[in-house]
């Protein structure tokens, strides 16, 4: 009884609220990955906020073709010891898209395709030696008019 | 060159007319319009940069067209195309068996003009009438595995030289070209469009979000792995007679049934405009 | 859920992995044909291991798209085995190895 009626306000105003309210959701489901998962992006965000203007490169599309395929790409070889790439797409329902951590021998490499809801500013996240960096492109998401 | 020679001798061998049919006057002269109105109005494309239609336009599309092509979502299905492609029918045989040139020849020998059935054969029909005379059930066309194994075959294909021949003197081959022809530039449906309003003279022009195609270029990539094909439950691939049914419904006509008269005959003077240009091979398009 | 295809290929001394996981990667905020939510299904952890070492630890959100590609780095050469495997939120899991070519 109290569980349901902290999911309730917590998210009250999110459709998973709804979801859970009426039951179709367990809590197990909605906890499991997202709490974890929106702590991380919370931190990923706050972290862009205070972060140095990127030197690495970040490949992404103007206008996006297809906004469930977006390819992007962040190249961060140049900059000695990076331990994590996170990608940050700022309108969608939660910003944090991926969290990549390194170590070893991988480099600061990653090339992905993330599903954008709208037109959006998307932000590649470094953080290596120097410091935590940050770099931001706006991609546009549009309706097809050949595709639908 | 000796690979251009080689495949218009086949083509002409299995293109059941006379033995190295000559190009119609009529159709060359068509092509060459065609071809030198898109050369001329992008003077820093070639001609078989075309193959590569809106990315070709915009570095920013075809950014996005390679990330996607360096492991594209199609490789499973079409490796399946090329597995069903050998499997022996029942009665032993494969499909190879219905054609006497290598698997790599196939596709180039369409879209061709049978003199002796009076009509325009496709490839995506051969390969329904290959089942049929070896006893195996139809398949469905268009899409699954019917465009499995077409875009197979157009990968093999890759590299091979569009040579559709309308034979110089022979009436009935003209009278089909020019039905085609004739479709390309009909307006039809509610929004009142032909092909070529789109894709001649809007080529390059955004239509809402999407930027059209040329026409020319378009046949040396079909079957296509289209990503509006692989929402929800299908799996992105379609023949170019499945484009062209997509393409009448989107300007709110009715669209014809695949493999009749209208759309091989369309089919048979599309693919004649994009003469000289190689087969890209299967590709992704959004 | 599941497939994987992985291509590790190496040159100068760096591993290209290039992989693709076949996942629906539901968001759960989707709704299906009746209005009814489909529920989250997606992959929320992935890791590269390269000759028994993990070099890539992510964390992967529900916007990632569908049947998602990845590209990694890895200092390494051929014959150099790779293993991607992957976990899912509905306790759904994966993986494949492949050597570099």
């Amino acid at each position: 009884m109290k569980r349901r009626l902290f999911l309730k306000s917590a998210m009250a105003t999110s459709a998973v609220a709804t979801a859970v309210g009426a039951g179709l959701l367990t809590p197990s489901m909605v906890f499991a990955s997202s709490a974890k998962f929106k702590a991380l992006s919370d931190a990923a965000n706050s972290s862009a906020a205070g972060a140095a203007e990127g030197t690495f490169k970040f490949k992404a599309p103007k206008i996006a073709e297809n906004g469930a395929v977006v390819p992007l790409s962040v190249d961060a070889k140049k900059l000695d010891g990076v331990t994590n790439i996170s990608i940050l797409v700022k309108s969608n329902a939660t910003p944090l898209t991926a969290s990549f951590n390194f170590t070893g021998g991988a480099v600061g490499f990653v090339s992905t395709r993330i599903k954008m809801g709208k037109t959006s500013p998307v932000t590649a996240l470094v953080t290596s030696s120097s410091g935590v960096s940050a770099k931001t492109s706006d991609i546009k998401v549009t309706v097809g008019g050949c595709g639908g | 060159m000796k690979k251009l020679i080689i495949t218009m001798a086949t083509a002409a061998l299995f293109s059941s007319t006379s033995a190295l049919a000559q190009q119609s006057a009529a159709v060359q002269a068509d092509i060459d319009a065609f071809q030198g109105y898109f050369l001329k109005t992008y003077p820093n494309l070639s001609l078989q940069d075309f193959s590569k239609g809106p990315y070709a336009m915009s570095d920013d599309k075809m950014m996005q067209f390679e990330a996607i092509m360096e492991m594209p979502p199609f490789e499973d299905l079409l490796e399946k195309g090329g597995e069903l492609w050998n499997k022996p029918f029942a009665n032993g045989h494969t499909f190879s068996s219905c054609w006497k040139v290598s698997d790599e020849e196939i596709r180039t020998l369409y879209p061709r003009w049978n003199a002796a059935k009076g009509k325009v054969e496709t490839l995506e029909q051969g390969l329904i009438d290959c089942l049929v005379s070896n006893g195996e059930k139809k398949w469905g066309t268009g899409k699954g595995k019917h465009a499995w194994v077409a875009s197979h075959l157009t990968t093999l294909a890759e590299g091979q030289v569009i040579n559709v021949v309308v034979p110089e003197g022979d009436a009935a081959a003209l009278a089909a070209y020019n039905d085609g022809k004739r479709f390309y530039w009909a307006k039809r449906g509610q929004l009142n469009l032909s092909c070529a309003n789109c894709h001649v003279g809007g080529s390059g022009k955004r239509i809402r979000g999407n930027t059209l195609s040329p026409g020319l270029g378009q046949a040396t990539h079909f079957p296509v792995w289209r990503g509006k094909w692989a929402k929800s439950k299908g799996d992105g691939f379609g023949t170019m007679q499945r484009r062209y049914g997509g393409c009448n419904k989107q300007v709110r006509a009715k669209p014809f049934k695949r493999h009749k008269s209208q759309y091989d005959n369309l089919e048979f003077y599309h693919t004649a405009m994009s003469n000289g240009m190689e087969i890209s091979g299967t590709e992704y398009r959004e | 859920m599941g497939k994987i295809k992985l291509k590790p290929k190496a040159k100068k001394g760096v591993i290209k992995v290039k992989a693709i996981v076949k996942h629906p990667m539901e968001t759960g905020l989707r709704k299906d044909k009746k209005g009814n939510l489909i529920p989250a299904n997606h992959i929320d952890h992935l890791t590269i291991t390269h000759n028994g070492t993990k070099v890539v630890d992510a964390d992967i959100g529900a916007a990632v798209s569908k049947d998602p590609y990845f590209q990694f780095q890895v200092a390494g050469a051929k014959g150099d085995e790779i293993t991607l495997a992957y976990k899912d939120n509905n306790g759904g899991s994966g993986s494949a190895t492949a050597k570099s070519k």
